[in-house]
């Protein structure tokens, strides 16, 4: 069964001159759990806001989406946020870690939005989460003490701990070197693999892109498949998209 | 990695108790680490707080301690509630009735009532023989129990006892100016004074001392005497010559049902032709408004004042941070923080920050109150120092826990009005 399925969604804002901006256009999509989907566009093409509507922070203009098989519309903002507290994971390119606080902090901050075991377990769990990651040796470290490639493990960690089954990562190596950032994708596509939670990747990076099974590319709010071996070509061209 | 393959499995519907009790602890664990991390910001805007809860805290325990100031000057003159004057007269002469047998009359009322305090109160004159020559005392005489009724202030010694009313020699209880003129001998030394009565010399054992007011200026020569010992002593004229009230301590819930039983049944001991009255000398018997009602007014209002102040600086530096934090707002709600969960983890965080403000503040008062130097300037005023008023630290610490809820409304709708989306990006 589609974990995410989209049909025809819009997304459109009004500009302070009264213009209407179409962002999204008539996208359609369904994502499995366990999949890897990788989404590959230019600045300003809409990934950001498709990847925030995939994760329930955004909503459609027009068009429909079902989250695990309930239709949008019948869920109320509070479920939103706890379902996608429970079954979403972001990971988002500037890291976004909680300044100030250990990497254990980071990563038992979703826990701290979850209910039973995983509530009363949070240390524990982060910790383990962390060990994954292979960061079991600097729970205590802070983000300032931790290099590009650590804080996105961190990032990884966090998104992973409440085991989602779907993770979004928003320009998941934008902030890294080539070098970090490919050992940060192979960490990410083995993790959720492992877990066994849908992965989409937004990335203007091909590279990135073509770690994934199925392929994408949004041009200008139109979401269109693409041939893996067009992602492949353009990244042994050593193009960015 | 078996158990990470479960996890993604359909999740098990959330009991909403857990839900609720994980919530609440939950964001106590968000409220503590946020002031944990933001200490410094945190202890700089709870300075106020915690100045103004020692203030309200000191302010609400100094007036409950000018309370028990003005309530024991009270209770001197009209003795503690509920006091009731008991008079008998001649309603066509004006003429008290006799002394011997209104004395009866009130002794076997109030022993039928079982009442247990009731005194007489009256004054006369004696001469003694003082070193410095032979002086004219003015004698307040009372009954034992006076001295507890109107909490009579002793400068030195101890009230009249059931020993004092059996003693061959009677004993006295001396002003202040009268102790210096007999050297301020030691009370443990039994100082005597001689006492010049009808039937010749009588020395008296002072057995305390009692404050002269500072306007006498060394003059003071009151003495208190017991009423018996009095009669002993003092001249027929001199026992013609006092009038006595009659005084009953009656609890104050059952004074008002009381009263008219007594004037009956004293009226009916002393028999046809007099008139007994019966009313409340304390200040609780006036009648109309609290007679203390304008000072704790007024303690309330500059209490509520200081409060308001240390609320107004609360909420500027609460506002003022929010805006600072939307980003990580918005962090937290990309990780499932609901838009409640994010209003009650920012109140919490200034009620928890002003609780411990409280706490602090409270025990600041208490020091402030209690230490030995305000203890002793207090105890020149009260006789009975009050314990530090628990009234006064729950309401220091209640109304630390209404300003950090009051405080942290406002960031806290702020807080939930943040975009996930813009904060984010922020």
């Amino acid at each position: 069964m589609a974990f995410l399925h989209l049909e025809g969604v819009a997304k459109s804002v009004e500009l302070p001159d009264g213009e209407r901006l179409d962002i999204l256009k008539g996208v359609d999509l369904t994502v499995e759990v366990g999949e890897h989907v990788s989404v590959v566009g230019r600045s300003g093409s809409g990934k950001s806001t498709l990847l925030n509507i995939l994760g329930l922070i955004d909503a459609p203009t027009s068009g429909r989406l079902e989250f695990d098989g309930i239709p949008l519309e019948r869920l109320g903002n509070a479920d939103r946020d706890r379902r996608r507290g429970r079954d979403v994971g972001f990971i988002f390119q500037q890291f976004n870690l909680l300044a100030r606080r250990s990497a254990l902090e980071n990563v038992m901050t979703p826990l701290l939005y979850a209910s039973g075991r995983q509530f009363w377990r949070r240390e524990r769990l982060a910790t383990e989460m962390l060990e994954r990651v292979g960061l079991g040796g600097r729970l205590a470290s802070t983000p300032d003490q931790l290099s590009g490639g650590e804080q996105q493990r961190v990032a990884i960690a966090r998104a992973l701990v409440r085991g989602p089954r779907l993770i979004l990562a928003d320009e998941p190596t934008g902030a890294l070197d080539v070098e970090t950032g490919a050992s940060v994708m192979e960490l990410l596509d083995s993790v959720a693999e492992s877990t066994g939670a849908a992965l989409i990747t937004i990335t203007h990076d091909p590279n990135v892109a073509a770690l994934a099974r199925r392929h994408y590319r949004l041009d200008r709010g139109v979401l269109a498949p693409v041939d893996v071996n067009r992602v492949l070509a353009i990244a042994e061209s050593g193009v960015t998209l | 990695m078996t158990v990470a393959r479960q996890r993604v499995e359909r999740p098990a519907r959330e009991n909403p108790f857990s839900r609720a009790a994980t919530a609440f602890v939950g964001s106590l664990v968000e409220a503590w680490s946020e002031l944990r991390v933001h200490r410094t910001r945190v202890l700089l805007s709870l300075i106020g707080v915690g100045v103004a809860v020692t203030a309200l805290t000191v302010v609400v325990a100094g007036g409950a301690i000018a309370t028990q100031v003005s309530t024991e000057q009270s209770e001197r003159y009209g003795g503690r509630p509920a006091m009731v004057a008991l008079n008998a007269y001649d309603p066509e002469s004006g003429q008290q009735a006799p002394t011997e047998a209104m004395t009866a009359a009130v002794r076997d009322v109030t022993e039928r009532y079982e009442i247990g305090y009731t005194s007489r109160n009256g004054y006369g004159e004696l001469s003694a023989q003082l070193p410095d020559g032979v002086s004219l005392l003015s004698v307040n005489l009372v009954d034992r129990a006076y001295g507890t009724m109107h909490r009579v202030p002793l400068e030195a010694g101890a009230w009249f006892s059931v020993y004092d009313e059996n003693r061959f020699a009677p004993a006295v209880i001396i002003s202040e100016d009268l102790w210096n003129r007999l050297g301020r001998a030691d009370l443990r030394t039994h100082p005597t004074v001689t006492l010049l009565g009808d039937g010749g010399p009588t020395t008296a054992v002072v057995i305390a001392v009692t404050a002269s007011p500072p306007e006498t200026m060394g003059q003071d020569t009151g003495v208190m005497l017991l009423v018996d010992d009095y009669e002993l002593l003092a001249s027929e004229t001199q026992r013609a010559n006092v009038y006595y009230n009659y005084e009953a301590w009656l609890p104050p819930e059952i004074a008002a049902d009381l009263m008219p039983l007594l004037q009956r049944d004293i009226a009916g001991a002393l028999g046809e032709g007099y008139m007994v009255d019966a009313y409340r000398t304390d200040y609780l018997g006036y009648g109309g408004e609290d007679p203390l009602l304008f000072l704790k007014l007024a303690v309330a209002g500059v209490a509520i004042l200081v409060l308001l102040l240390g609320a107004l600086g609360l909420v500027n530096i609460a506002l003022v941070t929010v805006r600072h934090r939307i980003r990580e707002i918005g962090i937290r709600r990309s990780f499932g923080a609901t838009a409640g969960r994010v209003f009650f983890a920012v109140m919490m965080e200034s009620v928890v920050a002003t609780v411990f403000a409280g706490l602090v503040g409270v025990l600041i008062a208490v020091l402030v109150v209690r230490n030995p130097i305000t203890t002793a300037w207090i105890d020149q005023y009260v006789e009975d120092v009050p314990a530090f008023p628990l009234d006064a630290a729950l309401i220091g610490l209640g109304a630390a826990t209404a300003v950090g809820a009051l405080a942290g409304v406002l960031p806290a709708l702020v807080a939930v009005r943040v975009k996930v989306i813009d904060a984010i990006r922020y």
